[in-house]
């Protein structure tokens, strides 16, 4: 069963008028594959107009749509099996909300480091709702760091709501944690892709954000803040999330826009949940891709200018 | 001097039932409520003579406090806030930006200034709370920017105290990539062997506390300031229950090992200058 959003209202009526055609020419025998068919082009249509006009916020909700695909999916289906995850930060423990391990992207060898969200209530508790603690950014650290040394390309899968704000993680330096990783990723010998798949919330997503290129998939956001959190700060109530969605120029295209991401990933139509297999080979695709590009620099160039590109963000007066 | 000292004292008192008090002229401890003129409070670098609690105080007070003779240049001084998104809450961003500067006589919450230090040559920034919570947007990434490019020409150490609620929200993704820009400057300090102090004062929290303000070769921190990366009310909230006396404080992080030394501002100048000295590569 597939999960619908409010403003997929649409999409859910065709489809389920698709399946009851099918199920009725199943047991009536009767032909309907024109029937089907037309029902099928109006659904393209209908999706292609849905998603052309999609406001910041709709954008949003896409981004934590429950069927999407997450980083773990992602990764075991690019590398085919030849995914080994590795675990702990070799300090305290092993943070379920951060994974990370080498995989073969067609033979090569890849370090993905990404944060994973649960599909169902259970998991997502275990995965802490993709919420990492500071020994989740010291893991990722870690295996970045073990890349680096054989000179394996890094691709990180941003998808959280936040690092967790939770007191343990306040004793264990949640703020150090990630800080230590901006720097260090600055300076990884290695080149670094950093996509946005899902929800990208502040300081949670930029502690594994730092890289040669950073890309956003078409239904993804990235900003400071969730809308729904800043509503709250700013205009102090939750009403205002979707004003605030608009105000903080999250999705792709705005991001690009600024300069503050290198790329947008294109989605399937009707978004990544409508078709895992479709958007696992763009990313795949994408990944590949890159990699070869950057790997035309040597890697000295590519931290050099890597600390270049995001020392030229922001924007200010010379008054 | 005296001037700007009272009138900051003047904007900032705010307690009602002091009204029997002249404004400015007298001090009143929040803590143990000990009551001084504003002077003596001035010439005891801003302290409660009675209990030591270290009152909030601006950039250019931790200046009068650190260089020499109080001599400084300052740094990228003419910056101010674009608006780069066009960002409207309940006001629109621009003219916050216009009624801070015009109320609070400040450009941008980081002043960045360049001195002597006992003598020997060193950048500081200063962030200021009283420009919107000490809010980190892009004005504060460039002079924090700027401050390290002159350390890197002047071949000095960098020193940056931090005051702040985080990330400016009104800037969005840039101000997010500030977190970024500042630790890729720290990069480039670190390859030129100068060392970068971390002082961290009361409050320090977000997006601050999540980049340059951990990042130093050595944290240190003014007593009973609250550090953190989530604020209180946030981690109160997951958890749901009170949080411990004392969580959060400068002792609090000093204990889980995030700070090397906390130091009472009166001792400041000069342990910091002997910090700075052991440090010092050996060229």
């Amino acid at each position: 069963m597939r999960n619908y959003l409010d403003f997929e209202a649409p999409i859910k009526e065709l489809n389920e008028q698709i399946q009851k055609l099918k199920d009725s020419a199943v047991k009536t025998g009767v032909n309907v594959e024109n029937a089907v068919q037309e029902l099928e082009k109006a659904l393209i249509a209908k999706t292609e107009d849905l998603y052309k006009n999609m406001d910041p916020w709709q954008r949003v909700q896409l981004s934590r749509h429950p069927d999407r695909p997450y980083a773990l999916e992602y990764i075991e289906a690019m590398t085919e099996g030849t995914w080994i995850e590795l675990h702990g930060d070799r300090t305290v423990k092993d943070d379920k909300a951060m994974i990370g391990g080498f995989g073969l992207l067609n033979g090569e060898s890849v370090m993905f480091i990404g944060q994973q969200k649960g599909a169902n209530t259970k998991m997502r508790q275990y995965r802490n709702f993709g919420m990492a603690n500071p020994e989740g950014y010291r893991k990722a650290l870690r295996l970045m760091r073990l890349a680096e040394k054989f000179n394996k390309p890094i691709v990180t899968l941003i998808d959280t709501p936040g690092a967790f704000p939770g007191l343990e993680a306040e004793e264990r330096g949640q703020g150090e944690a990630i800080a230590r990783n901006l720097f260090e990723m600055m300076r990884l010998k290695v080149p670094v892709i950093c996509i946005i798949i899902g929800e990208g919330a502040s300081g949670g997503a930029l502690g594994i954000g730092i890289g040669d290129r950073v890309l956003m998939m078409e239904n993804t956001w990235y900003s400071v803040i969730s809308p729904e959190s800043c509503s709250s700060i700013l205009w102090r109530s939750w009403d205002y999330k979707v004003t605030a969605a608009s105000a903080l120029k999250l999705t792709a295209e705005d991001m690009k826009w600024n300069g503050l991401i290198d790329g947008i990933i294109r989605e399937p139509l009707g978004g990544a949940h409508a078709n895992h297999e479709q958007a696992i080979s763009i990313l795949k695709d994408v990944i590949q891709s890159t990699i070869a590009d950057l790997r035309k620099n040597s890697n000295d160039e590519l931290v050099k200018q890597r600390i270049e590109k995001f020392c030229a963000m922001g924007k200010y007066v010379e008054a | 001097m005296s001037w700007f000292k009272r009138m900051k004292k003047g904007i900032t008192t705010q307690n009602q039932e002091k009204k029997e008090i002249p404004e400015g002229l007298w001090y009143q401890c929040p803590e143990c409520k000990h009551v001084m003129t504003s002077d003596q409070h001035a010439e005891n670098d801003w302290l409660c003579e009675k209990c030591d609690y270290h009152e909030k105080i601006t950039s250019l007070n931790y200046f009068s406090i650190l260089f020499d003779e109080n001599q400084f240049s300052e740094v990228a001084a003419h910056l101010i806030s674009g608006d780069p998104l066009e960002f409207t809450d309940t006001k629109a961003y621009k003219d916050r930006i216009k009624t801070t500067i015009n109320k609070s006589g400040l450009k941008d919450a980081l002043r960045v200034g360049f001195g002597n230090i006992e003598g020997e040559k060193a950048v500081v920034a200063c962030m200021d709370f009283g420009f919107i919570g000490g809010s980190m947007g892009s004005v504060v990434g460039e002079k924090f920017a700027r401050g390290v490019d002159k350390a890197i020409e002047e071949n000095c150490p960098f020193i940056c105290i931090s005051k702040s609620g985080g990330a400016r929200m009104m800037e969005a993704g840039f101000s997010l990539m500030q977190m970024a820009k500042t630790s890729a400057k720290l990069t480039q300090l670190a390859d030129h062997q100068l060392p970068y102090v971390s002082f961290l004062t009361d409050p320090t929290t977000g997006g601050v506390t999540a980049s340059f303000a951990m990042l130093g070769d050595i944290n240190i921190a003014e007593p009973k300031a609250l550090i953190g990366f989530a604020g209180p009310r946030v981690v109160k909230e997951t958890i749901g229950k009170d949080l411990p006396e004392g969580f959060q404080s400068s002792e609090f992080v000093l204990e889980h090992g995030f700070l090397d030394y906390i130091v009472n501002r009166k001792e400041l100048k000069q342990k910091l200058a002997l910090s700075l000295k052991q440090m010092k590569a050996k060229s």
